[in-house]
């Protein structure tokens, strides 16, 4: 017989090698896919490791795909420390491009050095003010913000490309439904020369450094983590728990919206209603992976950018279907979950 | 009694959860229609032990032996709680483990009818269970769904769960924590009659007044060893105490003579409407003054949650005022009582005292984060707040692993002293205090009441609201009995008829 016991503390180690033990055997668990679909495993993941440590372009690659990993991923784990499941980065991700594209192709009056700029806090605007219907629904009326966020999402998603297909049509764009190019003063600039890489990056990183301080270190986060652990609790020691929803909601959107601003700013110049491959839901994996600390989702998306991008040209060299990547993804966060329980409990036979 | 056959033995049962010995080589004897006390305080391993021998636990060493139908003894294998239930062995747990949605009848036979065939046995069935409560006493409507029941009827449903499965040993586990003392006695009655029968019966506790009217023997666990026993009628409360806490209690301070000052609570045809008894108060008049302590004697689930709420900032009243230190309430949210200066020690200190894994450290300061010593422009002075932690722990006598643990690692009379410390260091003007000593231990209890004492020779005025009446007339200096959300002035202790105060409680005219 299985039995299985809480343990009283888990133990420090089990809980910093935890990810980077699951993910290796998140890799070691898809070699048995990749070895049935006829690969020589070895060489897969060092096309793999290739394709995203090869060169410095295979690098900017990479960190190009992380960073709205990185915001979307900052957007669930902010939320959820406070118990609010916001599931609705896609399309605050899509309403913050849809802001940044209105303030950014040129239409506004503005001096060019507060383009950018402008186009930033529109941006996060957008996708703050998208969860302000969803955080007052939970704290005023009780309803489930999985289900609203969760549909709003689709509700956002049909409203951007209804706008692209009407006011926000570029006229010069063939009949594609897609936006005006934003003007270059409004763009984020690229990092290095002849890479993808772009500000986007740094935003995602100052981010996720400002998120854990705020976590950790204000009052702010202080009450935020209160009502993530005990809403009674919190409520009873005078912290409003509706005021703190709201606050951490809007601070979730706004953080969704950015990897939108970075996507359409930072990369793409024009909004399409396939700006993104599902970031704002990939966001939650990169969350979970990390535990939900805002330093630990940096770790989580390069890791996660680093399975796309690697899988993406081995699939390529191999003629492998690149939904391994998907695979081991999903691989990784089912290990994390598993070794959480392991780190929780121990499990004795006999 | 001790020529009665043994049915159950426990030999050298051990058990260790890290590096905390929940039991050692814990050996004792369980006789035939006998009545059991396991004494011991919070964390002293009666549970685990219970739950040893019910087979959720596996024992690292040791064994459990139980007696067969011809009463031979018969070593029961272990870690495996059907097994247990199998041999005559059963549990009923201090929380509750009943279907809310299932009727009486559906959750006593629920697990123990086959799966086919449920239907037609259904009537038998039912005769069985109406001859079962007539011949043990525990009633029940069959057909209620138990969300309705009572505390104390789930409380006999729970026992009748056992019963049914046929059960010769019954395990209960601290049985009266959430009853009434009406209903602790009438469910002791019952246990009484059925020992008498020939069930044997194994209870844990740790009020002293009810081990000493309802046990035959007594064995003390501490720190996880049993320390000894001793025939019931050869007891006494003291001596047991000093068993329970390995030495001598401090003696309780008698409250001094009040010498009232100002109002610091008056409420003044307040009342809260609702549709639920039990969240309900009629319109009500009292005042707490500086420097005396006021209980609220009831039955539980008489109105006292509601007048806790309005006291603790959590309620609006419907009607009439609340005066606060002189001064008219006009926001009643948590954070203005706080800040008015009102200390509040909710009744649940789990749901609603303290975020479970925040450490020690951030529960003290929940209350207070906008004070300087606690942040300065948002941030919080994380250094301050630790040294401030460890100070506090080490003079409130809070115990665990540390200011920097999460506080769900303290054992519940630690957590009690927990927010103790972080109510009384503010030396609050009032203090509400909601079943301040409920599920605690004798000398966790008695450092409550120190502390409720020396914050009323402090000053403070205390609203101690208690189902426990000793409690009540032990601290108080005027007492106030609740029933059916009225509150109506009882007297001051001394002067104070028990039974008049009864029937006030019962809502009788007096």
């Amino acid at each position: 017989m299985i039995r299985i016991e809480p343990r009283e503390a888990p133990p420090r180690a089990l809980r910093w090698g935890l990810p980077p033990l699951a993910a290796l055997a998140a890799l070691a668990l898809a070699a048995i896919p990749l070895w049935l679909a006829g690969a020589d495993v070895t060489r897969a993941y060092g096309l793999m490791a290739q394709g995203v440590f090869g060169s410095a372009f295979a690098v900017s690659e990479m960190l190009t795909r992380a960073t709205p990993l990185i915001l979307t991923g900052l957007a669930a784990a902010v939320a959820f420390r406070a118990r609010l499941w916001n599931i609705g980065a896609e399309g605050q991700l899509y309403l913050g491009a849809l802001a940044a594209v209105a303030a950014g192709t040129g239409a506004i009056d503005a001096p060019p050095w507060a383009l950018a700029p402008l186009v930033i806090a529109a941006g996060a605007l957008a996708g703050a003010l998208a969860m302000a219907a969803p955080t007052v629904m939970k704290a005023r009326l009780g309803v489930d913000e999985v289900v609203t966020t969760l549909l709003m999402n689709f509700v956002i998603i049909l409203f951007v490309q209804m706008m692209l297909e009407g006011p926000f049509k570029d006229p010069m764009g063939m009949g594609w439904p897609q936006s005006e190019p934003m003007v270059e003063a409004a763009m984020l600039p690229r990092l290095f020369d002849r890479m993808r890489v772009h500000a986007g990056l740094l935003i995602g990183l100052a981010a996720a450094l400002a998120a854990h301080v705020a976590l950790s270190r204000t009052t702010w986060g202080f009450r935020v983590r209160a009502v993530g652990e005990n809403p009674a609790a919190a409520r009873h020691a005078g912290i409003s728990v509706g005021r703190t929803l709201l606050g951490v909601g809007a601070v979730s959107g706004a953080l969704a919206g950015l990897a939108g601003v970075g996507e359409v700013a930072g990369l793409k110049g024009y909004l399409t209603a396939d700006l993104s491959p599902g970031f704002g839901y990939a966001g939650i994996v990169v969350a979970m992976l990390a535990g939900l600390s805002p330093l630990g989702v940096v770790a989580a998306a390069l890791f996660v950018a680093s399975v796309f991008v690697g899988a993406d040209s081995m699939s390529r060299a191999l003629g492998v279907s690149s939904y391994l990547a998907d695979l081991i993804v999903a691989l990784s966060l089912i290990c994390v979950l598993a070794g959480g329980f392991l780190a929780r409990y121990r499990v004795r036979m006999g | 009694m001790t020529q009665a056959p043994v049915v159950l033995r426990l030999s050298g049962l051990s058990k260790r959860f890290g590096a905390v010995q929940a039991n050692e080589a814990v050996s004792l004897d369980l006789r035939r229609g006998e009545i059991l006390a396991l004494l011991g305080e919070n964390g002293a391993g009666k549970t685990t032990l219970m739950n040893m021998l019910f087979g959720h636990y596996l024992p690292d060493a040791g064994s459990v032996a139980v007696a067969d139908r011809d009463g031979r003894l018969a070593a029961l294998p272990l870690g495996q709680p059907q097994a247990a239930l199998r041999a005559g062995v059963g549990m009923v747990h201090q929380h509750f483990t009943l279907a809310e949605n299932l009727t009486t009848f559906e959750n006593v036979i629920l697990g123990a009818e086959p799966l086919f065939g449920f239907r037609r046995g259904r009537a038998a069935a039912r005769a069985r269970l109406k001859a079962l409560m007539a011949r043990t006493g525990l009633h029940a409507p069959l057909d209620e769904r138990v969300a309705r029941l009572s505390v104390g009827e789930r409380q006999r449903v729970e026992i009748l769960k056992a019963l049914w499965r046929d059960a010769r040993i019954l395990v209960l586990d601290e049985p009266t924590a959430v009853l009434t003392p009406q209903e602790a006695d009438a469910l002791f009655a019952t246990v009484a009659g059925m020992a008498a029968d020939g069930l044997s019966v194994i209870f844990i506790s740790h009020k002293l007044r009810e081990v000493l009217a309802f046990s035959h023997r007594i064995v003390v666990l501490r720190a996880g060893r049993n320390v000894g026993g001793m025939t019931t009628a050869s007891a006494d409360a003291r001596a047991i105490a000093a068993m329970m806490v390995g030495g001598a209690l401090p003696a309780q301070p008698r409250p001094a003579q009040a010498a009232p000052g100002a109002p610091v609570l008056r409420l003044s045809g307040a009342r809260i409407d609702a549709p639920e008894a039990r969240r309900r108060l009629a319109p009500c008049d009292m005042a707490v003054r500086a420097g005396e302590i006021v209980g609220v004697a009831g039955v539980s689930g008489n109105g006292q949650a509601a007048l806790a709420a309005l006291v603790s900032g959590l309620a609006r009243p419907s009607g009439g005022t609340v005066e606060l230190f002189g001064q008219p309430v006009t926001r009643f949210d948590p954070a203005a009582f706080i800040a008015a200066g009102v200390g509040r020690i909710p009744e649940d200190r789990h749901h609603d005292g303290v975020a479970g894994a925040m450490t020690v450290a951030e529960n003290l300061v929940i209350e207070r984060l906008g004070d300087p010593a606690v942040s300065r422009a948002g941030f919080l002075r994380r250094r301050a707040i630790a040294d401030a932690a460890r100070k506090i722990c080490a003079a409130y006598d809070v115990r665990g692993p540390g200011p920097e643990a999460p506080a769900r690692l303290l054992s519940g009379g630690n957590i009690q002293k927990l927010i103790l410390a972080r109510v009384l260091d503010r030396k609050p003007g009032l203090i509400l205090a909601n079943q301040p000593t409920r599920g605690l231990d004798v000398g966790a209890a008695a450092a409550v009441a120190r502390r409720l004492i020396a914050a009323k020779a402090r000053g403070a005025g205390v609203l101690l609201i208690s189902e426990d009446l000793d409690e009540v007339l032990a601290l108080s200096d005027r007492v106030l009995a609740i029933h059916a959300g009225e509150i109506r002035e009882a007297g001051a202790p001394a002067t104070l008829d028990r039974d008049r105060l009864g029937l006030m409680m019962a809502g009788e005219a007096a």
